[in-house]
């Protein structure tokens, strides 16, 4: 296969439909809206559904309908409709039946503007929707990733009846970059055994995520978890870039990831000794590899474009075994490489400590530039 | 057939109905409008391509009732989620069945919008003019001046506003195919909503839109009444404002015989 010059939202968009997807609802939204009006012109060409629903709400419970039938199905959106749809993500957790979602993050909170963001990372990944379910969830930081954990996505989705997110910023929904898009996967023929199709020969099936008996929901509650508790032994995904011999670590996911990347090629080509971490599952978060890293090297910097929502998470799993430091822009402001490239030779040169909270100094360091 | 036969036979379950006993209050009409959807999709043997979309409300185990394929969806969402069943599944029958606070409430932009598309499916709204399950509290199709346990001192259309007509307003939209308001207070009228259960089926069976029979309830349980008062409180007060009628049938449907 060629590589070919490829948009993020539209390399999405035709990933999906590559990997099998038979209905797709939306409602459009910068900055994602590409990916529904691609899908409005090639679903239907190849015969497949597409709905232009009346809002988030009315497209993800069009999601929960069709998901429940058996077949791949997805919807897309950005932060203020990916709020709308929590309800419904909720219930299809409830009801353990798969599905991908796409957030294209832009900046926030509240009508926040249409720039690369990365605020929804506790929305999506610590579960906005009520109860208690995880959904896994895929961060590319290039497009060749996000085609790849798309069509992925829809596989783990269905694997272990979950919700599959493709959690990406605006900055890459809007890029062109050169990639492969895989070959079209046919359409499923087989439905699993749960699966609402009428009951045409066979017992009626029921769908719902209703357990008005509390042992009943608690049962429910532990096989999504027993699912959940699978899914970290087996799907933790990260990156490594010259961790080898790194004595610093930066960690970032997506396009903060990405932007580290390029500060950190920068620092090794002045030689220092710095490594970049980017999980690519945020959601189950790669927690005993950061562990480890945290007993071989001097100390972490997390890069991100939130006010330290991954932070919480990174702090959790080194469990204090490394000083912390952290460097983030806010509203859809992008960090650049050289900013990274800043704080990483700051941190190799001034001594590291493990008091207070790496957000409270980040602050301090902000209120009083150099 | 011997008279015993007939008598075993007018008093037999609907196949498309289950053995379990209901939850609903004594002498609820969830229970009539249950048996007429059954008794019709029997009629039509459609049991096994129907697909039922349960709301939330005193209904929401509906898919206990009926031995079909069910789902079940969020308070209000029905219409979007039959949307994603039907157009995954467009050769398979695809109704809801929801309440007054579910549709008319909690639940107005997707069934407008699923009737404005013109949506294949089919909607049974029952209308009791409150909030069943939560207790009785005011719905949209709360009468002005009816108790409720959340306009005490009856509604008061200056800061509650007006109730909703929607059979009416969806008869508006082009989309919409067969909109009919019947009510379930006496049995001339059962046979009456029956039948308009078996044109809205036959609407979507035959490809022609959307379809929403809308059937005046009884709660005599929040109402504070007995059945029978109840039945004739509907009779006085309900269809005085919400009368009963076709609002909308399409030229196509017009020509079925049923
Ligand atoms: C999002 C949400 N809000 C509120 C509720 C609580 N609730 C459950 S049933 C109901 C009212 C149902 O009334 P109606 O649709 O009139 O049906 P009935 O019970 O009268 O048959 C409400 C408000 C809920 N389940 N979900
Ligand atoms: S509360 Fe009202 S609507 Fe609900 S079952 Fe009882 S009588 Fe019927």
């Amino acid at each position: 296969m060629a590589r070919e010059l490829w948009k993020g939202n539209i390399a999405i968009a035709e990933a999906a439909v590559r990997a099998g997807l038979e209905a797709y609802f939306g409602y459009p939204i910068t900055p994602q809206t590409e990916l529904l009006e691609y899908l409005a012109m090639r679903m239907p060409e190849l015969g497949r559904v597409f709905v232009q629903a009346e809002s988030e709400l009315g497209a993800i419970n069009m999601v929960y309908g069709a998901a429940c039938t058996g077949v791949r199905v997805m919807t897309s959106s950005s932060s203020p409709g990916i709020s709308l749809m929590m309800e419904g993500l909720s219930y299809i957790a409830g009801t353990e039946v798969p599905m991908v979602l796409v957030d294209v993050m832009r900046g926030g909170p509240g009508l926040g503007n249409i720039a690369p963001a990365q605020g929804d990372y506790n929305q999506i990944v610590h579960g906005g929707g009520h109860g208690d379910y995880r959904p896994i969830v895929l961060a590319p930081s290039n497009i060749q990733e996000a085609i790849d954990l798309t069509m992925l996505a829809f596989d783990l989705a269905e694997a272990y009846r979950a919700i599959a997110v493709v959690l990406l910023d605006g900055s890459l929904g809007q890029m062109m970059e050169p990639a492969e898009m895989p070959p079209m996967r046919p359409l499923k023929t087989t439905y699993p055994d749960w699966a609402v199709r009428g009951a045409i020969g066979r017992e009626r099936r029921v769908l719902s995520s209703i357990y008005l008996d509390p042992p009943l929901e608690e049962e429910a509650n532990l096989r999504i978890l027993r699912r959940w508790q699978q899914i970290e032994a087996n799907e933790v995904r990260y990156k490594g870039y010259y961790l080898e011999d790194a004595r610093f670590v930066v960690v970032g996911f997506g396009t903060a990831g990405r932007v580290a990347l390029s500060a950190v090629r920068a620092a090794r080509a002045e030689g220092i000794p710095v490594g970049l971490f980017r999980p690519i599952t945020v959601s189950p978060f790669p927690d005993q590899v950061l562990r480890q890293l945290a007993d071989q090297v001097e100390g972490f910097l997390v890069v991100e474009m939130n006010t330290g929502q991954m932070l919480e998470d990174v702090l959790r799993a080194i469990e204090g075994h490394a000083p912390v430091e952290f460097f983030a822009r806010l509203g859809g402001v992008m960090p650049l490489p050289e900013e990274v490239l800043d704080e990483i030779k700051r941190m190799t040169t001034a001594p590291l400590t493990m008091d207070g909270h790496p957000r409270e100094r980040w602050l301090q360091r902000m209120l009083q530039p150099a | 057939m011997t008279l015993a036969e007939m008598e075993t036979l007018v008093y037999a379950r609907p196949a498309s109905l289950t053995e379990m006993p209901t939850h609903y209050c004594p002498g609820c009409t969830h229970g009539v409008a249950h048996r007429l959807i059954a008794e019709v999709i029997d009629e039509m043997n459609l049991r096994e391509r129907t697909i039922g979309v349960a709301s939330v409300g005193c209904s929401v185990f509906a898919y206990n009732y009926f031995d079909f394929d069910w789902v079940q969806a969020p308070h209000g969402r029905a219409p979007a989620m039959a949307t994603g069943v039907k157009r995954v599944l467009p050769d398979r029958v695809v109704i809801t069945y929801q309440g007054d606070g579910d549709m008319a409430s909690i639940g107005m932009g997707e069934v407008v919008h699923a009737a404005a598309r013109g949506e294949n499916i089919t909607v049974f709204f029952i209308n009791n003019a409150n909030y069943g399950m939560t207790g009785g509290q005011m719905a949209p199709t709360t009468l002005p001046g009816q108790k409720t346990t959340t306009s005490p001192r009856g509604r008061d259309v200056e800061t509650q506003g007006y109730p909703v007509r929607a059979a009416e307003l969806i008869a508006t939209l082009e989309g919409a195919s067969y909109v009919v308001r019947r009510s379930l207070h006496d049995p001339k009228n059962i046979r009456l909503a029956k039948k308009a259960i078996r044109l809205a089926l036959e609407t979507q069976v035959r490809g022609l839109g959307f379809s929403l029979v809308e059937l005046l309830s009884i709660c005599p349980t929040n109402w504070g009444m007995t059945p029978v008062q109840s039945l004739k409180w509907l009779e006085e007060h309900m269809i005085p404002y919400f009368p009963l009628g076709d609002y909308k049938i399409h030229p196509a449907v017009a020509e079925i015989k049923v």
